[in-house]
């Protein structure tokens, strides 16, 4: 494993999207679900919602990198609020 | 009462995701990985937080790059999908000639990238070139190694003539599958010819049609090994596309954590746009029933 160069900080990363997934699949599973409509007008379900927040904060954080001075914490508080408003409305 | 989704299936795809996670799901997380550290070989690592990001977003050579990709990707979405149409609409729906023109239309797909660069490399040379040589004889100014509007020409008429078969193949694959009732009611109808494309071909080859636009957005959008053969991203950087641009950084100057965070956002750009495309053309499919 030496050769993926694996720092601590990129490997929370990826445990967080793991069990994110995994949570979901379970949640999929126990709960089954049926799609509805939001405001984007298009069907999605849970799975869905989660895919349209994970990349969505993708580029939040890419923007605040970019674009913003300050520390990149302040973009996990926006992707947080995002996250929820995607869960509810979308 | 609507149907609940049962999302068991799903399992059945596990093996695939094992070939996927070893080819592509793990290089993937060693692009995060050396995103985030700076390396000058040797195996060894230091750490260097989102500084790469930082840097690659600010710099103006990404963004040319994004720019004349999202036009390349651009131009040849609205010329191969409506000629790969138009030519699905023309073939021959039975008998010897429909076998000819499907052999003749394959043809340019069984050929490989770097070959058909090299064909368009030599087809446009002014020297030796048919192309080249046709066209200086009636008097055009054309070189595309000088010329930036040249060289994007030749780019994007060749891989209009590698690609559009595609389109066309898989248009005529969706045109074949519409029963005869279709042409039949419309024919008691006195439908136009116009009417019947809108209301019949359309909408039952917007399934296929949807899947030659994901393909031929993704692999225009990835493009390298052709425009690297025909004009080696030049003149200056004129024709130099994201993908050029990311292996002169991570081998020629062995960049590895500016282009493993150039990767990343690459990879983000194609994900968003292929959801966006994959979202509204199912959604209109839904619509139009």
């Amino acid at each position: 494993m030496e050769w993926m160069a694996w720092t601590w900080p990129t490997a929370i990363f990826f445990m967080v999207i793991a069990s994110l997934l995994i949570t979901f699949t379970i949640l999929a599973i126990k709960f089954p679900e049926t799609p509805r409509v939001g405001v984007l007008r298009i069907e999605t379900t849970r799975g869905d919602r989660l895919f349209i927040t994970l990349l969505g904060s993708a580029f939040i954080n890419l923007a605040w990198l970019g674009l913003a001075d300050m520390a990149q914490w302040w973009a996990l508080v926006i992707c947080a609020v995002y996250a929820v408003l995607v869960f509810r409305y979308v | 009462m609507e149907k609940t989704v049962n999302q068991k299936a799903w399992f059945l795809v596990l093996p695939v995701l094992v070939l996927v996670a070893f080819s592509a799901v793990i290089p993937l997380m060693t692009v995060v990985n050396y995103s985030v550290q700076d390396t000058f070989g040797n195996n060894q690592f230091f750490w260097a937080g989102l500084e790469w990001f930082k840097e690659m977003l600010r710099d103006d050579r990404m963004w040319d790059a994004l720019g004349r990709q999202l036009m390349f990707s651009g131009i040849i979405l609205l010329i191969q999908i409506p000629l790969g149409v138009f030519i699905a609409l023309n073939m021959p729906k039975s008998g010897f000639w429909v076998s000819f023109c499907l052999v003749v239309m394959s043809l340019p797909l069984l050929i490989p990238w770097n070959v058909v660069g090299t064909i368009w490399q030599i087809f446009g040379r002014v020297d030796i070139g048919l192309l080249g040589h046709t066209l200086a004889a009636i008097g055009v100014d054309y070189n595309y190694t000088s010329d930036p509007f040249a060289a994007w020409v030749t780019i994007i008429v060749m891989d209009v003539w590698h690609w559009t078969s595609l389109v066309a193949l898989l248009a005529y694959a969706g045109l074949k599958s519409i029963p005869d009732a279709y042409y039949q009611a419309a024919k008691i109808d006195q439908a136009s010819r116009w009417a019947v494309f809108r209301y019949i071909e359309l909408p039952k080859m917007m399934g296929v049609l949807m899947i030659a636009i994901l393909l031929r957005f993704m692999d225009s959008f990835m493009i390298y090994t052709e425009p690297f053969v025909v004009t080696g991203g030049g003149p200056g950087s004129t024709t130099t596309m994201l993908s050029i641009d990311l292996v002169k950084m991570a081998l020629g100057q062995f960049d590895l954590g500016p282009a493993a965070a150039f990767s990343i956002m690459y990879f983000l750009t194609i994900l968003l746009i292929s959801w966006v495309f994959y979202t509204v053309m199912t959604n209109l499919e839904k619509r139009e029933g």
